[in-house]
């Protein structure tokens, strides 16, 4: 599992397409708070869910395989027991990333993930880190553990 | 590659600030504007949603004071902080985020004056009940909870007590009950003692005292460990759809922060103590040399404490530094020095203790804590005045006590002050 603010910045600096597994159409909902969030972010996000036709303006696909586009991170919004299945669909895919939800940590699919040369992360918001590391978060007075000299850009 | 984990000197000089993205400046910029333009309709409703983070109104966050909050935050080892206009401010808004009417508080009797009558008098009118309990005894705590308990609250070093909190085990007892420990941790600061690292839940602060340090500015600070596991059914307000801010799911939403989130839009929001861009710079230039000037602070406070308890004209010393203080091993357990803050009696009791206040050159009669200068007062008549003789003992006054915060003037000159005045 990668958890530190070096990965994590690479992972979200590289990822720019975002497969969202378990993404609700619903506003409130915390799913539909980070896929919205990343996609005004400059991140191309693609719902994955059988329920819905269409989600923030995407398409919505009912499984991964169905994408008809490169995926490089595939975002688990899904109870712990469901994601293995999840990771084997993301290196099936071709994904560079498998990333567990907060609250979202199966260990088999984490070891899955990496032994495929996968970037692995669990029990993190993808909105939450990008906020974290790339300013936001701080405004909120969350303590992000960044310090630096640098001007941020 | 692991993160580094910096030590408290650096983080309190560096987190929570990096250069300004917009005009590179190293020092932290004052932001003092009311409010922050949309980017677009679309961009207001995101933020109002709570869809993206940014800021909208300084009543609800503000860039100088975020700076001050992450401060915080990264010196208690918490996951996030929000500040407030005072430390009263701070405890209240920790408080009245958590309870609601039916609820029920096990308190430390040894608390400052101003929070035995918040918890006794302010909350009882919106029917929150409080039992008061011996901070000096864990089981204490334990024997007073209740089926609606929902918080325990107590200073970590009392104010003016200096009764030690063993807080480890009073988070045993807290958590043993499905409730977070709060702990107002203003005495030590975050340098001398970590709260949350001994199992408290949230701390909160008047940054007025030794963050700041230097007397010119009322602030506070709620900060949250992230690690409260607020979904055990006890807390409905974290896990319910919020009616005070359609519909959100605290805790599902924001998980580890979560808790700040609802103090912000809850109660910041709605009740309006929020901190002053400028004071919490101000805060900021104090909170630099924190673990400097804590570090003098308690060689100062021993050096006097050593004195006094020598001084034929004293009664009494009470400071847990000494090494024969009753609550020494603890102290030393679980804070790095024991502070600034002591008590003492003037033989013959409270007239020979006004006229030592009122004999002093330079040392400050007031009652106010943490300052570069070193203060006296007689909590009895000040600080914990409005409390009964009951409630006094409770919170560790005695008639005769004087209360000191030795500041950072040179030793010699504090001692000769003090002699000279007890001379008098």
């Amino acid at each position: 599992m990668s958890d530190d603010i070096a990965s994590l910045r690479r992972i979200l600096q590289r990822c720019r397409t975002i497969a969202v597994v378990g993404l609700s159409a619903e506003w409130h909902r915390p799913s539909f708070f980070a896929a919205k969030y990343m996609q005004q972010h400059g991140y191309r996000v693609i719902p994955v869910n059988p329920r819905y036709e269409q989600i923030l303006g995407e398409r919505c696909f009912a499984r991964l395989e169905d994408i008809d586009t490169p995926v490089d991170m595939v975002d688990v919004f899904r109870k712990p027991a469901d994601v293995l299945p999840i990771a084997r669909s993301a290196v099936a895919i071709g994904a560079r990333c498998l990333w567990q939800q907060l609250g979202v940590m199966n260990l088999e699919a984490d070891a899955l993930a990496r032994n495929a040369g996968l970037d692995s992360v669990m029990d993190r918001c993808v909105k939450i880190e990008h906020a974290r590391l790339f300013g936001g978060l701080h405004w909120a007075g969350v303590n992000t553990g960044v310090i630096s000299a640098r001007r941020p850009t | 590659m692991a993160d580094r984990t910096f030590q408290p000197e650096t983080l309190a000089i560096h987190a929570g600030q990096i250069p300004d993205a917009a005009t590179g400046a190293r020092a932290l910029p004052i932001y003092q504007t009311t409010s922050f333009v949309f980017d677009s309709a679309e961009h207001a409703a995101a933020l109002f949603n709570l869809q993206t983070f940014g800021n909208i109104y300084s009543r609800l966050s503000n860039p100088t004071v975020a700076a001050l909050e992450e401060r915080a935050a990264a010196l208690e080892g918490g996951r996030a902080a929000v500040a407030s206009a005072s430390g009263m401010a701070a405890e209240a808004m920790a408080l009245m985020t958590l309870l609601q009417s039916g609820d029920h508080v096990v308190a430390a009797g040894a608390l400052y004056g101003g929070t035995v009558t918040m918890l006794a008098v302010n909350l009882k009118k919106f029917g929150i009940e409080v039992s008061f309990v011996d901070a000096r005894d864990p089981t204490a705590f334990a024997a007073a909870m209740r089926p609606n308990t929902r918080a325990v609250f107590a200073e970590s070093l009392g104010n003016p007590s200096l009764v030690v909190l063993d807080i480890a085990a009073v988070a045993a007892v807290a958590h043993a009950h499905g409730v977070p420990l709060i702990i107002d941790n203003t005495v030590p600061s975050p340098f001398l003692c970590n709260p949350l690292a001994l199992g408290a839940d949230i701390v909160v602060h008047s940054a007025t005292k030794y963050l700041a340090g230097h007397g010119t500015t009322l602030g506070g600070v709620v900060v949250e460990s992230g690690k409260f596991p607020w979904d055990n059914g006890k807390f409905p307000g974290m896990t319910e759809p919020s009616p005070g801010y359609h519909g959100v799911k605290f805790y599902e939403t924001f998980g580890d922060f979560g808790f700040t989130m609802r103090c912000r839009l809850e109660n910041l929001r709605v009740y309006g103590a929020a901190l002053q861009p400028t004071a919490a710079w101000q805060i900021l230039q104090g909170v630099e040399t924190l673990p400097l000037r804590m570090e003098r602070h308690c060689r100062n406070a021993l050096a006097v404490a050593e004195f006094l308890r020598a001084h034929p004209k004293v009664s009494w010393v009470n400071y847990p530094g000494l090494a024969d203080h009753p609550q020494h091993a603890l102290m030393q357990r679980q804070m790095r020095g024991a502070s600034g803050l002591l008590a003492f009696g003037v033989k013959g009791g409270l007239a020979p203790g006004v006229k030592f206040i009122e004999s002093a050159q330079f040392m400050s009669h007031l009652v106010n804590i943490g300052d570069t200068r070193t203060l006296i007062s007689h909590p009895a008549s000040t600080t914990h005045r409005q409390l009964d003789d009951a409630q006094q003992l409770a919170a560790g006054v005695l008639p005769d006590m004087i209360r000191m915060s030795v500041g950072l003037e040179h030793i010699d000159d504090i001692l000769w002050d003090i002699d000279q005045a007890l001379a008098a």
